[in-house]
Protein backbone atom coordinates (compact mmCIF):
# COMPACT_ATOMS: atom_id res chain seq x y z
CA UNK A 1 0.00 0.00 0.00
CA UNK A 2 2.99 2.23 0.81
CA UNK A 3 3.68 2.80 -2.87
CA UNK A 4 0.78 2.99 -4.12
CA UNK A 5 0.42 6.54 -1.90
CA UNK A 6 3.35 7.93 -3.30
CA UNK A 7 1.48 7.21 -6.89
CA UNK A 8 -2.03 8.29 -7.05
CA UNK A 9 -1.70 11.52 -8.29
CA UNK A 10 -4.50 12.50 -11.23
CA UNK A 11 -2.16 11.63 -14.06
CA UNK A 12 -1.15 8.19 -14.74
CA UNK A 13 2.36 7.30 -13.46
CA UNK A 14 4.57 6.94 -16.38
CA UNK A 15 5.66 2.97 -15.00
CA UNK A 16 1.96 1.91 -15.98
CA UNK A 17 1.36 4.31 -18.64
CA UNK A 18 3.67 2.43 -20.84
CA UNK A 19 2.51 -0.83 -19.77
CA UNK A 20 1.36 -3.04 -22.47
CA UNK A 21 -0.46 -5.86 -23.37
CA UNK A 22 2.48 -7.62 -24.70
CA UNK A 23 4.46 -7.30 -21.35
CA UNK A 24 1.17 -8.16 -19.43
CA UNK A 25 0.51 -11.43 -21.51
CA UNK A 26 4.10 -12.40 -20.79
CA UNK A 27 3.46 -12.20 -16.94
CA UNK A 28 0.24 -14.21 -17.13
CA UNK A 29 2.04 -16.99 -19.37
CA UNK A 30 4.52 -17.04 -16.61
CA UNK A 31 2.33 -17.56 -13.40
CA UNK A 32 0.47 -20.08 -15.52
CA UNK A 33 3.21 -21.86 -16.30
CA UNK A 34 4.83 -21.59 -12.29
CA UNK A 35 1.18 -23.08 -11.16
CA UNK A 36 0.93 -25.92 -13.77
CA UNK A 37 4.50 -26.89 -12.85
CA UNK A 38 3.52 -26.57 -9.18
CA UNK A 39 6.43 -24.07 -8.54
CA UNK A 40 4.18 -22.70 -5.87
CA UNK A 41 6.64 -20.81 -3.89
CA UNK A 42 8.26 -19.10 -6.70
CA UNK A 43 4.48 -18.30 -8.05
CA UNK A 44 3.76 -16.96 -4.45
CA UNK A 45 7.08 -14.65 -4.78
CA UNK A 46 4.77 -12.66 -7.60
CA UNK A 47 2.20 -11.84 -5.06
CA UNK A 48 2.65 -8.28 -3.59
CA UNK A 49 2.01 -8.65 0.75
CA UNK A 50 -1.38 -7.48 0.55
CA UNK A 51 -2.33 -9.66 -2.29
CA UNK A 52 -5.76 -11.28 -2.26
CA UNK A 53 -7.29 -14.32 -4.38
CA UNK A 54 -10.66 -15.37 -4.87
CA UNK A 55 -13.30 -17.45 -6.30
CA UNK A 56 -16.71 -16.33 -5.98
CA UNK A 57 -19.71 -19.02 -5.59
CA UNK A 58 -20.83 -19.40 -9.15
CA UNK A 59 -24.59 -17.99 -8.44
CA UNK A 60 -22.85 -14.77 -6.91
CA UNK A 61 -20.08 -13.88 -9.46
CA UNK A 62 -20.26 -10.20 -9.01
CA UNK A 63 -19.98 -10.10 -4.71
CA UNK A 64 -17.87 -8.86 -1.82
CA UNK A 65 -16.47 -12.02 0.11
CA UNK A 66 -17.22 -9.80 3.64
CA UNK A 67 -21.50 -10.13 2.86
CA UNK A 68 -20.90 -13.10 0.47
CA UNK A 69 -20.18 -17.08 1.16
CA UNK A 70 -16.97 -17.21 -1.65
CA UNK A 71 -15.57 -21.01 -3.07
CA UNK A 72 -12.49 -18.96 -1.60
CA UNK A 73 -11.40 -16.06 -0.25
CA UNK A 74 -7.76 -15.67 0.94
CA UNK A 75 -5.69 -12.69 2.32
CA UNK A 76 -2.08 -12.60 1.86
CA UNK A 77 -1.73 -14.85 4.77
CA UNK A 78 -4.58 -17.74 3.97
CA UNK A 79 -3.38 -18.01 0.37
CA UNK A 80 0.60 -18.74 1.91
CA UNK A 81 -1.09 -21.06 4.13
CA UNK A 82 -2.87 -22.81 1.42
CA UNK A 83 0.26 -22.79 -0.79
CA UNK A 84 2.02 -24.32 2.83
CA UNK A 85 -1.08 -26.80 2.61
CA UNK A 86 -0.86 -28.31 -0.73
CA UNK A 87 2.62 -28.87 -0.54
CA UNK A 88 1.93 -31.11 2.35
CA UNK A 89 1.29 -34.90 1.51
CA UNK A 90 -1.62 -34.90 3.73
CA UNK A 91 -3.43 -32.42 1.51
CA UNK A 92 -5.20 -35.46 0.17
CA UNK A 93 -7.46 -33.76 -2.45
CA UNK A 94 -4.10 -33.04 -4.28
CA UNK A 95 -1.67 -36.03 -3.15
CA UNK A 96 -0.41 -36.70 -5.64
CA UNK A 97 -1.18 -33.11 -7.16
CA UNK A 98 -3.33 -32.90 -9.86
CA UNK A 99 -2.12 -32.51 -13.80
CA UNK A 100 -3.46 -28.75 -15.01
CA UNK A 101 -2.56 -26.99 -18.16
CA UNK A 102 -3.78 -23.40 -18.32
CA UNK A 103 -4.72 -21.56 -21.54
CA UNK A 104 -5.41 -18.00 -21.03
CA UNK A 105 -6.54 -15.60 -24.15
CA UNK A 106 -8.59 -12.28 -24.70
CA UNK A 107 -5.77 -10.23 -22.12
CA UNK A 108 -7.37 -6.88 -21.60
CA UNK A 109 -5.80 -3.90 -20.05
CA UNK A 110 -8.99 -2.37 -18.65
CA UNK A 111 -7.77 0.13 -16.35
CA UNK A 112 -4.09 1.75 -16.08
CA UNK A 113 -3.96 2.93 -12.62
CA UNK A 114 -4.54 1.34 -10.66
CA UNK A 115 -3.32 -1.85 -13.43
CA UNK A 116 -6.62 -3.64 -13.93
CA UNK A 117 -6.69 -6.53 -16.16
CA UNK A 118 -8.99 -9.47 -17.59
CA UNK A 119 -8.68 -12.61 -19.20
CA UNK A 120 -10.44 -15.80 -20.36
CA UNK A 121 -8.73 -18.80 -18.84
CA UNK A 122 -9.86 -22.88 -19.39
CA UNK A 123 -8.17 -25.10 -16.61
CA UNK A 124 -7.54 -28.25 -18.09
CA UNK A 125 -7.33 -30.87 -14.61
CA UNK A 126 -6.35 -34.33 -14.36
CA UNK A 127 -5.86 -37.09 -12.16
CA UNK A 128 -5.66 -40.98 -12.10
CA UNK A 129 -9.37 -42.70 -11.41
CA UNK A 130 -10.78 -39.61 -12.49
CA UNK A 131 -12.92 -37.75 -15.48
CA UNK A 132 -10.74 -34.68 -17.16
CA UNK A 133 -12.05 -31.57 -16.25
CA UNK A 134 -12.51 -28.46 -17.49
CA UNK A 135 -12.30 -25.14 -15.17
CA UNK A 136 -13.77 -22.22 -17.61
CA UNK A 137 -14.04 -18.76 -16.88
CA UNK A 138 -12.11 -15.36 -16.57
CA UNK A 139 -9.78 -13.85 -14.40
CA UNK A 140 -9.89 -10.33 -12.88
CA UNK A 141 -6.61 -8.96 -11.78
CA UNK A 142 -5.14 -6.30 -10.15
CA UNK A 143 -1.38 -5.53 -10.93
CA UNK A 144 1.40 -3.75 -9.19
CA UNK A 145 4.72 -2.35 -10.08
CA UNK A 146 7.09 -3.41 -7.17
CA UNK A 147 11.09 -2.35 -7.61
CA UNK A 148 10.37 -1.98 -11.88
CA UNK A 149 8.59 -5.50 -11.59
CA UNK A 150 5.06 -7.08 -11.99
CA UNK A 151 3.37 -7.94 -9.07
CA UNK A 152 0.35 -9.34 -8.56
CA UNK A 153 -1.84 -7.43 -5.39
CA UNK A 154 -4.68 -9.33 -6.42
CA UNK A 155 -6.10 -12.09 -8.52
CA UNK A 156 -10.01 -13.27 -9.08
CA UNK A 157 -10.91 -16.30 -11.24
CA UNK A 158 -14.89 -16.42 -12.11
CA UNK A 159 -15.83 -19.52 -13.13
CA UNK A 160 -18.94 -19.60 -16.13
CA UNK A 161 -20.86 -22.78 -14.48
CA UNK A 162 -23.86 -22.59 -13.11
CA UNK A 163 -22.50 -24.23 -9.98
CA UNK A 164 -19.68 -26.12 -9.83
CA UNK A 165 -21.16 -29.33 -10.00
CA UNK A 166 -19.21 -32.35 -11.96
CA UNK A 167 -16.37 -29.82 -11.50
CA UNK A 168 -16.20 -31.13 -7.26
CA UNK A 169 -14.28 -29.03 -5.59
CA UNK A 170 -11.38 -26.64 -6.34
CA UNK A 171 -8.30 -27.72 -4.56
CA UNK A 172 -5.96 -26.55 -6.79
CA UNK A 173 -4.73 -22.77 -7.27
CA UNK A 174 -7.58 -21.51 -10.10
CA UNK B 1 -30.67 -59.27 1.31
CA UNK B 2 -29.41 -58.27 4.49
CA UNK B 3 -28.22 -54.58 4.71
CA UNK B 4 -26.62 -54.49 8.25
CA UNK B 5 -25.52 -56.37 11.03
CA UNK B 6 -26.41 -55.41 14.37
CA UNK B 7 -25.43 -57.48 17.18
CA UNK B 8 -25.16 -55.32 20.29
CA UNK B 9 -24.28 -58.50 22.52
CA UNK B 10 -21.78 -59.51 20.20
CA UNK B 11 -20.43 -56.24 19.76
CA UNK B 12 -20.48 -56.44 16.11
CA UNK B 13 -21.78 -54.03 13.52
CA UNK B 14 -21.35 -54.07 10.10
CA UNK B 15 -22.94 -52.30 7.04
CA UNK B 16 -23.64 -54.32 3.32
CA UNK B 17 -21.42 -52.77 1.02
CA UNK B 18 -23.72 -53.22 -1.67
CA UNK B 19 -25.93 -50.67 0.28
CA UNK B 20 -23.44 -47.78 -1.28
CA UNK B 21 -22.82 -49.43 -4.79
CA UNK B 22 -25.84 -51.44 -5.71
CA UNK B 23 -28.47 -49.63 -8.28
CA UNK B 24 -31.29 -51.40 -7.40
CA UNK B 25 -30.76 -50.28 -3.74
CA UNK B 26 -30.21 -46.88 -4.56
CA UNK B 27 -33.88 -46.97 -6.83
CA UNK B 28 -35.57 -48.20 -3.50
CA UNK B 29 -34.48 -46.25 -1.38
CA UNK B 30 -35.81 -43.53 -3.31
CA UNK B 31 -39.25 -44.89 -2.33
CA UNK B 32 -38.89 -46.61 0.90
CA UNK B 33 -36.45 -43.21 2.58
CA UNK B 34 -36.90 -40.30 0.51
CA UNK B 35 -40.67 -40.71 -0.55
CA UNK B 36 -41.58 -41.62 3.23
CA UNK B 37 -39.23 -38.95 5.34
CA UNK B 38 -39.57 -35.13 5.73
CA UNK B 39 -36.97 -33.91 3.77
CA UNK B 40 -35.13 -30.61 3.81
CA UNK B 41 -36.40 -27.98 0.97
CA UNK B 42 -34.77 -25.05 2.31
CA UNK B 43 -34.62 -22.08 4.63
CA UNK B 44 -37.61 -19.06 4.54
CA UNK B 45 -35.08 -16.25 4.61
CA UNK B 46 -34.37 -17.55 1.37
CA UNK B 47 -37.06 -16.13 0.02
CA UNK B 48 -37.12 -12.15 1.10
CA UNK B 49 -40.26 -10.60 -0.29
CA UNK B 50 -43.63 -12.05 -2.02
CA UNK B 51 -43.11 -13.46 -4.71
CA UNK B 52 -40.00 -14.87 -4.22
CA UNK B 53 -38.75 -18.24 -5.44
CA UNK B 54 -35.90 -20.53 -6.35
CA UNK B 55 -36.02 -23.85 -7.72
CA UNK B 56 -34.52 -26.58 -6.87
CA UNK B 57 -34.31 -30.47 -6.51
CA UNK B 58 -35.60 -32.18 -3.73
CA UNK B 59 -36.41 -35.62 -3.54
CA UNK B 60 -35.33 -36.35 -6.90
CA UNK B 61 -37.93 -33.51 -7.78
CA UNK B 62 -38.03 -30.52 -9.05
CA UNK B 63 -39.45 -27.78 -7.09
CA UNK B 64 -40.39 -24.10 -6.49
CA UNK B 65 -39.82 -22.65 -3.12
CA UNK B 66 -41.43 -19.64 -3.22
CA UNK B 67 -43.96 -16.45 -1.35
CA UNK B 68 -47.41 -16.07 -2.34
CA UNK B 69 -48.68 -12.47 -2.85
CA UNK B 70 -49.41 -12.78 0.87
CA UNK B 71 -46.18 -13.73 1.99
CA UNK B 72 -46.67 -16.84 2.72
CA UNK B 73 -44.63 -20.03 1.89
CA UNK B 74 -45.16 -22.45 -0.95
CA UNK B 75 -43.93 -25.53 -2.52
CA UNK B 76 -44.75 -26.71 -5.48
CA UNK B 77 -43.99 -29.59 -8.16
CA UNK B 78 -42.58 -27.66 -11.13
CA UNK B 79 -44.03 -29.40 -13.78
CA UNK B 80 -46.44 -28.37 -16.17
CA UNK B 81 -50.10 -29.86 -15.67
CA UNK B 82 -50.40 -29.84 -19.69
CA UNK B 83 -47.20 -31.95 -21.05
CA UNK B 84 -45.05 -31.64 -17.97
CA UNK B 85 -42.68 -28.83 -18.84
CA UNK B 86 -40.66 -27.20 -16.33
CA UNK B 87 -43.14 -24.33 -15.23
CA UNK B 88 -40.24 -22.33 -13.85
CA UNK B 89 -36.62 -22.42 -15.87
CA UNK B 90 -34.83 -19.89 -13.53
CA UNK B 91 -32.58 -20.56 -10.67
CA UNK B 92 -34.03 -17.69 -8.45
CA UNK B 93 -36.22 -14.67 -8.96
CA UNK B 94 -39.09 -12.76 -7.99
CA UNK B 95 -42.53 -13.86 -10.16
CA UNK B 96 -46.30 -12.57 -10.10
CA UNK B 97 -47.35 -15.39 -12.07
CA UNK B 98 -45.43 -19.08 -13.85
CA UNK B 99 -45.67 -19.08 -17.08
CA UNK B 100 -45.00 -22.61 -19.23
CA UNK B 101 -43.16 -21.39 -22.51
CA UNK B 102 -44.39 -24.86 -24.23
CA UNK B 103 -47.84 -23.90 -24.67
CA UNK B 104 -48.18 -20.96 -22.52
CA UNK B 105 -50.30 -22.37 -19.41
CA UNK B 106 -49.97 -19.56 -16.70
CA UNK B 107 -49.62 -20.01 -13.00
CA UNK B 108 -50.49 -17.40 -10.03
CA UNK B 109 -48.25 -17.69 -6.75
CA UNK B 110 -51.00 -19.75 -5.24
CA UNK B 111 -50.50 -22.68 -7.78
CA UNK B 112 -54.16 -22.18 -9.77
CA UNK B 113 -54.13 -22.53 -13.07
CA UNK B 114 -54.87 -18.97 -14.60
CA UNK B 115 -54.90 -18.67 -17.89
CA UNK B 116 -54.71 -21.10 -20.76
CA UNK B 117 -54.35 -20.21 -24.38
CA UNK B 118 -57.13 -21.18 -26.64
CA UNK B 119 -59.05 -22.62 -24.22
CA UNK B 120 -62.76 -22.53 -25.97
CA UNK B 121 -60.99 -25.64 -27.82
CA UNK B 122 -61.40 -27.42 -24.98
CA UNK B 123 -64.21 -29.77 -24.05
CA UNK B 124 -67.01 -28.33 -21.75
CA UNK B 125 -65.28 -30.76 -18.96
CA UNK B 126 -62.37 -28.93 -18.92
CA UNK B 127 -61.94 -27.50 -15.48
CA UNK B 128 -59.00 -25.10 -15.05
CA UNK B 129 -59.88 -25.57 -11.10
CA UNK B 130 -58.69 -29.24 -11.82
CA UNK B 131 -55.29 -28.58 -12.88
CA UNK B 132 -53.29 -26.34 -10.24
CA UNK B 133 -49.82 -26.81 -9.76
CA UNK B 134 -48.80 -29.47 -7.17
CA UNK B 135 -47.80 -29.17 -3.87
CA UNK B 136 -45.99 -31.68 -2.22
CA UNK B 137 -48.74 -33.87 0.16
CA UNK B 138 -47.58 -32.06 2.99
CA UNK B 139 -44.91 -28.96 3.98
CA UNK B 140 -44.50 -28.00 7.37
CA UNK B 141 -41.86 -25.43 9.20
CA UNK B 142 -39.26 -25.53 12.27
CA UNK B 143 -38.16 -22.72 13.10
CA UNK B 144 -37.65 -21.25 9.46
CA UNK B 145 -36.37 -24.29 8.28
CA UNK B 146 -38.99 -26.05 5.87
CA UNK B 147 -39.71 -29.36 4.69
CA UNK B 148 -41.55 -31.80 2.41
CA UNK B 149 -43.06 -34.95 2.77
CA UNK B 150 -44.26 -37.36 -0.33
CA UNK B 151 -46.45 -39.31 2.61
CA UNK B 152 -49.63 -37.91 2.64
CA UNK B 153 -49.77 -40.01 6.50
CA UNK B 154 -46.12 -39.08 7.92
CA UNK B 155 -46.55 -37.89 11.16
CA UNK B 156 -46.24 -34.17 12.10
CA UNK B 157 -42.42 -32.05 11.19
CA UNK B 158 -42.44 -31.39 14.49
CA UNK B 159 -43.10 -35.17 15.70
CA UNK B 160 -41.04 -35.89 13.48
CA UNK B 161 -37.60 -33.68 14.30
CA UNK B 162 -37.81 -34.98 17.87
CA UNK B 163 -35.05 -34.65 20.02
CA UNK B 164 -32.99 -32.87 16.97
CA UNK B 165 -35.12 -29.69 17.86
CA UNK B 166 -33.07 -29.02 20.83
CA UNK B 167 -29.72 -29.21 18.71
CA UNK B 168 -31.54 -26.68 15.92
CA UNK B 169 -32.42 -24.55 18.79
CA UNK B 170 -28.72 -24.77 19.79
CA UNK B 171 -27.86 -22.59 16.64
CA UNK B 172 -30.84 -20.48 16.44
CA UNK B 173 -29.99 -19.06 19.76
CA UNK B 174 -27.06 -17.43 18.20
CA UNK B 175 -29.53 -15.11 17.29
CA UNK B 176 -30.44 -11.91 19.75
CA UNK B 177 -33.99 -11.55 17.83
CA UNK B 178 -33.86 -16.12 17.38
CA UNK B 179 -33.92 -15.35 13.61
CA UNK B 180 -31.22 -16.94 11.53
CA UNK B 181 -30.78 -15.94 7.94
CA UNK B 182 -29.14 -17.93 4.63
CA UNK B 183 -26.64 -16.09 3.15
CA UNK B 184 -26.21 -15.26 -0.07
CA UNK B 185 -23.66 -17.38 -1.94
CA UNK B 186 -24.53 -21.06 -2.63
CA UNK B 187 -22.01 -23.98 -3.04
CA UNK B 188 -22.86 -26.78 -5.26
CA UNK B 189 -20.91 -29.63 -6.21
CA UNK B 190 -21.11 -33.24 -7.08
CA UNK B 191 -19.03 -36.35 -5.39
CA UNK B 192 -18.70 -39.26 -7.10
CA UNK B 193 -19.97 -41.27 -4.20
CA UNK B 194 -23.04 -42.70 -2.13
CA UNK B 195 -24.74 -40.06 -0.40
CA UNK B 196 -24.89 -42.35 3.13
CA UNK B 197 -20.91 -42.14 2.82
CA UNK B 198 -21.55 -38.04 3.27
CA UNK B 199 -23.81 -38.25 5.85
CA UNK B 200 -20.96 -40.47 8.19
CA UNK B 201 -18.52 -38.71 6.72
CA UNK B 202 -20.40 -35.39 8.00
CA UNK B 203 -19.95 -35.87 11.75
CA UNK B 204 -17.69 -39.03 12.23
CA UNK B 205 -15.28 -37.54 14.50
CA UNK B 206 -12.73 -40.11 14.03
CA UNK B 207 -11.30 -39.27 10.52
CA UNK B 208 -10.00 -35.41 11.80
CA UNK B 209 -6.84 -36.22 12.72
CA UNK B 210 -5.79 -38.42 9.31
CA UNK B 211 -7.71 -36.53 6.98
CA UNK B 212 -7.61 -33.60 8.32
CA UNK B 213 -3.91 -33.13 9.37
CA UNK B 214 -3.31 -30.14 7.14
CA UNK B 215 -6.12 -28.33 9.11
CA UNK B 216 -4.87 -29.00 12.34
CA UNK B 217 -1.81 -28.04 11.50
CA UNK B 218 -2.90 -24.82 10.04
CA UNK B 219 -4.80 -23.94 13.21
CA UNK B 220 -1.93 -24.64 15.63
CA UNK B 221 0.39 -22.49 13.28
CA UNK B 222 -1.84 -19.91 12.99
CA UNK B 223 -1.62 -19.88 17.29
CA UNK B 224 -4.57 -22.11 17.84
CA UNK B 225 -3.73 -23.37 21.18
CA UNK B 226 -4.30 -27.25 20.55
CA UNK B 227 -4.67 -29.38 24.08
CA UNK B 228 -3.10 -32.87 24.16
CA UNK B 229 -6.38 -35.14 24.57
CA UNK B 230 -7.20 -36.55 27.67
CA UNK B 231 -6.44 -40.46 28.33
CA UNK B 232 -8.54 -42.95 25.70
CA UNK B 233 -9.05 -40.01 23.65
CA UNK B 234 -7.99 -38.91 19.94
CA UNK B 235 -8.83 -34.80 19.91
CA UNK B 236 -7.64 -31.72 21.46
CA UNK B 237 -11.58 -31.20 23.50
CA UNK B 238 -13.83 -34.07 24.90
CA UNK B 239 -16.95 -34.78 22.48
CA UNK B 240 -19.61 -37.20 22.28
CA UNK B 241 -22.04 -38.72 20.12
CA UNK B 242 -25.74 -39.26 20.38
CA UNK B 243 -28.25 -40.66 18.80
CA UNK B 244 -31.57 -38.52 18.29
CA UNK B 245 -33.92 -40.86 17.79
CA UNK B 246 -35.77 -41.72 14.52
CA UNK B 247 -32.49 -41.84 12.50
CA UNK B 248 -31.32 -38.21 14.03
CA UNK B 249 -27.91 -37.88 15.66
CA UNK B 250 -25.33 -35.58 16.21
CA UNK B 251 -21.91 -35.08 17.94
CA UNK B 252 -21.62 -32.86 21.19
CA UNK B 253 -18.58 -31.42 21.31
CA UNK B 254 -16.49 -29.23 23.68
CA UNK B 255 -15.00 -26.50 21.41
CA UNK B 256 -11.30 -26.44 20.00
CA UNK B 257 -11.57 -24.34 17.39
CA UNK B 258 -12.54 -20.77 16.45
CA UNK B 259 -16.79 -19.50 16.47
CA UNK B 260 -17.73 -16.87 14.93
CA UNK B 261 -20.49 -16.76 18.24
CA UNK B 262 -18.43 -16.21 19.73
CA UNK B 263 -14.85 -17.93 20.33
CA UNK B 264 -11.75 -15.38 18.72
CA UNK B 265 -9.00 -17.01 17.58
CA UNK B 266 -5.77 -15.27 15.55
CA UNK B 267 -6.63 -16.19 12.29
CA UNK B 268 -10.13 -13.54 12.82
CA UNK B 269 -7.64 -10.72 13.32
CA UNK B 270 -6.99 -8.39 16.34
CA UNK B 271 -9.53 -6.00 14.70
CA UNK B 272 -12.35 -8.39 15.80
CA UNK B 273 -11.58 -9.27 18.81
CA UNK B 274 -13.93 -7.04 20.50
CA UNK B 275 -16.36 -7.36 17.95
CA UNK B 276 -16.40 -10.94 19.62
CA UNK B 277 -16.67 -9.63 22.87
CA UNK B 278 -19.36 -8.03 22.29
CA UNK B 279 -21.07 -10.95 20.97
CA UNK B 280 -19.98 -13.06 23.89
CA UNK B 281 -21.53 -9.84 26.39
CA UNK B 282 -25.16 -10.09 24.35
CA UNK B 283 -25.35 -13.95 24.88
CA UNK B 284 -24.93 -13.98 28.18
CA UNK B 285 -27.12 -11.37 29.15
CA UNK B 286 -30.09 -12.79 26.85
CA UNK B 287 -29.35 -16.75 27.53
CA UNK B 288 -27.37 -16.45 31.14
CA UNK B 289 -23.86 -17.95 31.76
CA UNK B 290 -24.71 -21.33 31.35
CA UNK B 291 -26.68 -21.47 28.39
CA UNK B 292 -24.49 -19.03 26.70
CA UNK B 293 -21.38 -21.35 26.91
CA UNK B 294 -23.30 -23.95 25.32
CA UNK B 295 -24.42 -22.57 22.40
CA UNK B 296 -20.51 -20.74 22.33
CA UNK B 297 -18.26 -23.47 23.81
CA UNK B 298 -19.47 -26.00 22.40
CA UNK B 299 -19.87 -27.36 19.13
CA UNK B 300 -21.85 -30.10 16.89
CA UNK B 301 -22.83 -31.88 13.43
CA UNK B 302 -26.46 -32.66 13.44
CA UNK B 303 -27.25 -34.98 10.92
CA UNK B 304 -31.45 -34.92 10.34
CA UNK B 305 -32.15 -37.68 8.96
CA UNK B 306 -32.16 -38.74 5.88
CA UNK B 307 -30.10 -35.93 4.24
CA UNK B 308 -29.63 -32.91 6.17
CA UNK B 309 -26.79 -31.54 7.94
CA UNK B 310 -26.15 -28.64 10.36
CA UNK B 311 -22.74 -28.16 11.07
CA UNK B 312 -22.58 -25.49 13.71
CA UNK B 313 -18.51 -25.44 14.20
CA UNK B 314 -16.03 -23.07 12.80
CA UNK B 315 -19.17 -21.15 11.51
CA UNK B 316 -22.90 -22.26 10.43
CA UNK B 317 -23.35 -24.61 7.30
CA UNK B 318 -26.82 -26.07 5.94
CA UNK B 319 -25.58 -28.98 3.89
CA UNK B 320 -27.96 -31.22 1.69
CA UNK B 321 -27.43 -33.69 -1.00
CA UNK B 322 -29.61 -35.02 -3.16
CA UNK B 323 -28.60 -38.88 -4.68
CA UNK B 324 -28.09 -38.80 -8.31
CA UNK B 325 -26.92 -42.49 -8.94
CA UNK B 326 -25.41 -45.12 -6.32
CA UNK B 327 -22.34 -43.51 -6.34
CA UNK B 328 -22.82 -39.95 -7.40
CA UNK B 329 -24.53 -36.48 -5.24
CA UNK B 330 -25.18 -33.54 -6.00
CA UNK B 331 -24.71 -31.13 -2.50
CA UNK B 332 -25.94 -27.80 -1.74
CA UNK B 333 -24.49 -25.77 1.29
CA UNK B 334 -25.48 -22.51 2.23
CA UNK B 335 -24.24 -20.57 5.16
CA UNK B 336 -26.51 -19.26 8.06
CA UNK B 337 -25.83 -16.32 10.49
CA UNK B 338 -27.73 -13.96 12.60
CA UNK B 339 -30.16 -11.42 10.77
CA UNK B 340 -29.09 -9.16 12.58
CA UNK B 341 -25.48 -9.56 12.69
CA UNK B 342 -22.53 -6.58 11.77
CA UNK B 343 -20.91 -6.31 8.99
CA UNK B 344 -17.51 -7.40 11.49
CA UNK B 345 -19.00 -10.04 12.67
CA UNK B 346 -20.37 -11.30 9.20
CA UNK B 347 -17.76 -11.30 7.71
CA UNK B 348 -15.66 -13.25 10.59
CA UNK B 349 -18.31 -15.58 9.97
CA UNK B 350 -17.83 -16.15 6.52
CA UNK B 351 -14.05 -15.75 6.48
CA UNK B 352 -14.23 -18.71 9.26
CA UNK B 353 -16.75 -20.59 7.20
CA UNK B 354 -13.53 -21.05 4.67
CA UNK B 355 -10.99 -22.28 6.45
CA UNK B 356 -12.55 -25.54 6.96
CA UNK B 357 -15.80 -25.91 4.86
CA UNK B 358 -16.79 -26.02 1.07
CA UNK B 359 -15.04 -27.12 -2.17
CA UNK B 360 -11.97 -24.44 -1.59
CA UNK B 361 -11.54 -24.95 2.44
CA UNK B 362 -8.90 -26.02 4.03
CA UNK B 363 -10.94 -29.37 4.95
CA UNK B 364 -14.06 -30.08 2.39
CA UNK B 365 -12.13 -31.17 -0.06
CA UNK B 366 -9.72 -33.98 1.59
CA UNK B 367 -13.18 -35.22 2.63
CA UNK B 368 -14.19 -35.00 -1.04
CA UNK B 369 -11.16 -36.96 -1.91
CA UNK B 370 -12.18 -39.54 0.60
CA UNK B 371 -15.46 -40.08 -0.32
CA UNK B 372 -14.66 -40.79 -3.75
CA UNK B 373 -11.71 -42.94 -2.74
CA UNK B 374 -14.32 -45.02 -0.87
CA UNK B 375 -16.49 -45.13 -3.72
CA UNK B 376 -13.50 -46.68 -5.80
CA UNK B 377 -12.46 -49.24 -3.21
CA UNK B 378 -16.28 -50.43 -3.26
CA UNK B 379 -16.01 -51.84 -6.73
CA UNK B 380 -14.79 -55.19 -4.62
CA UNK B 381 -17.98 -55.08 -2.81
CA UNK B 382 -18.65 -58.60 -3.76
CA UNK B 383 -15.51 -60.23 -2.21
CA UNK B 384 -15.17 -57.90 0.56
CA UNK B 385 -19.22 -57.35 1.32
CA UNK B 386 -18.97 -55.60 4.72
CA UNK B 387 -17.82 -52.77 6.37
CA UNK B 388 -17.25 -52.31 10.14
CA UNK B 389 -18.43 -49.94 12.40
CA UNK B 390 -18.70 -51.17 15.56
CA UNK B 391 -16.44 -48.28 17.38
CA UNK B 392 -17.82 -48.08 21.33
CA UNK B 393 -19.64 -50.85 21.33
CA UNK B 394 -18.30 -52.60 24.35
CA UNK B 395 -18.06 -49.31 26.41
CA UNK B 396 -20.80 -48.36 29.30
CA UNK B 397 -21.89 -44.97 29.17
CA UNK B 398 -21.14 -42.01 27.04
CA UNK B 399 -20.13 -42.74 23.53
CA UNK B 400 -17.09 -40.12 22.16
CA UNK B 401 -17.62 -38.44 18.52
CA UNK B 402 -14.56 -40.85 17.51
CA UNK B 403 -16.85 -43.48 18.19
CA UNK B 404 -19.48 -44.73 15.87
CA UNK B 405 -22.55 -45.00 18.23
CA UNK B 406 -24.05 -41.78 16.01
CA UNK B 407 -23.51 -43.37 12.71
CA UNK B 408 -25.09 -46.35 13.80
CA UNK B 409 -28.01 -44.52 14.65
CA UNK B 410 -27.85 -43.72 10.89
CA UNK B 411 -28.02 -46.98 9.76
CA UNK B 412 -30.58 -48.34 12.15
CA UNK B 413 -32.84 -46.17 10.95
CA UNK B 414 -31.90 -46.47 7.72
CA UNK B 415 -31.81 -50.18 7.46
CA UNK B 416 -35.52 -50.00 9.51
CA UNK B 417 -36.78 -47.68 6.15
CA UNK B 418 -35.54 -50.36 3.94
CA UNK B 419 -36.98 -53.51 5.30
CA UNK B 420 -40.30 -51.75 5.96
Amino acid sequence: MKEKQGTRKTGTDPIYSQVTRAEIEDFLYQEAALLDAWKLDEWLALLTNDAYYRVPSNDRPESDPGGTLFTIADDIARIRSRVARLKDRNAHAEAPPSRTRRLITNVRIVEKQPLRVEANFVVYRYRSNDDARQYVGRYRYLLRREGGRLRIAGREAILDAMELASLGAVSFIL
Amino acid sequence: MRLIVNQPQAFRFEVNRAALVDPAIHELEQRRIFDRCWIYVGHESELAAPGDFKTRAVAGRPVIFCRNGENQVRVFLNTCRHRGSLVCRSREGNAERYTCFYHGWTYDRDGALYAVPGQSAYPPNFDKAAFSLKAPPRVEAYRGFVFLSFDPGAVSLDEYLGNAKEYIDLVIDQSPSGEMQVIQGTQEYDIRANWKLLVENSFDDYHLLSTHSTWLDYLKNSGVEMKRPEKGEMLPAHGAGKDLGNGHATTDNVNFRGRPVARWIPIYGEAAKPELEKIRTELVARLGEARAARVADTNRNLIVFPNLVIADGSSVTIRTFQPLAADRMRVTAWALGPKEESATARAVRLDSFLTFYGPGGFATPDDIAALESVQQGLASYREIPWSVMSRGMAKEGEQLNTDELHLRAFWIQWDKLMSQ
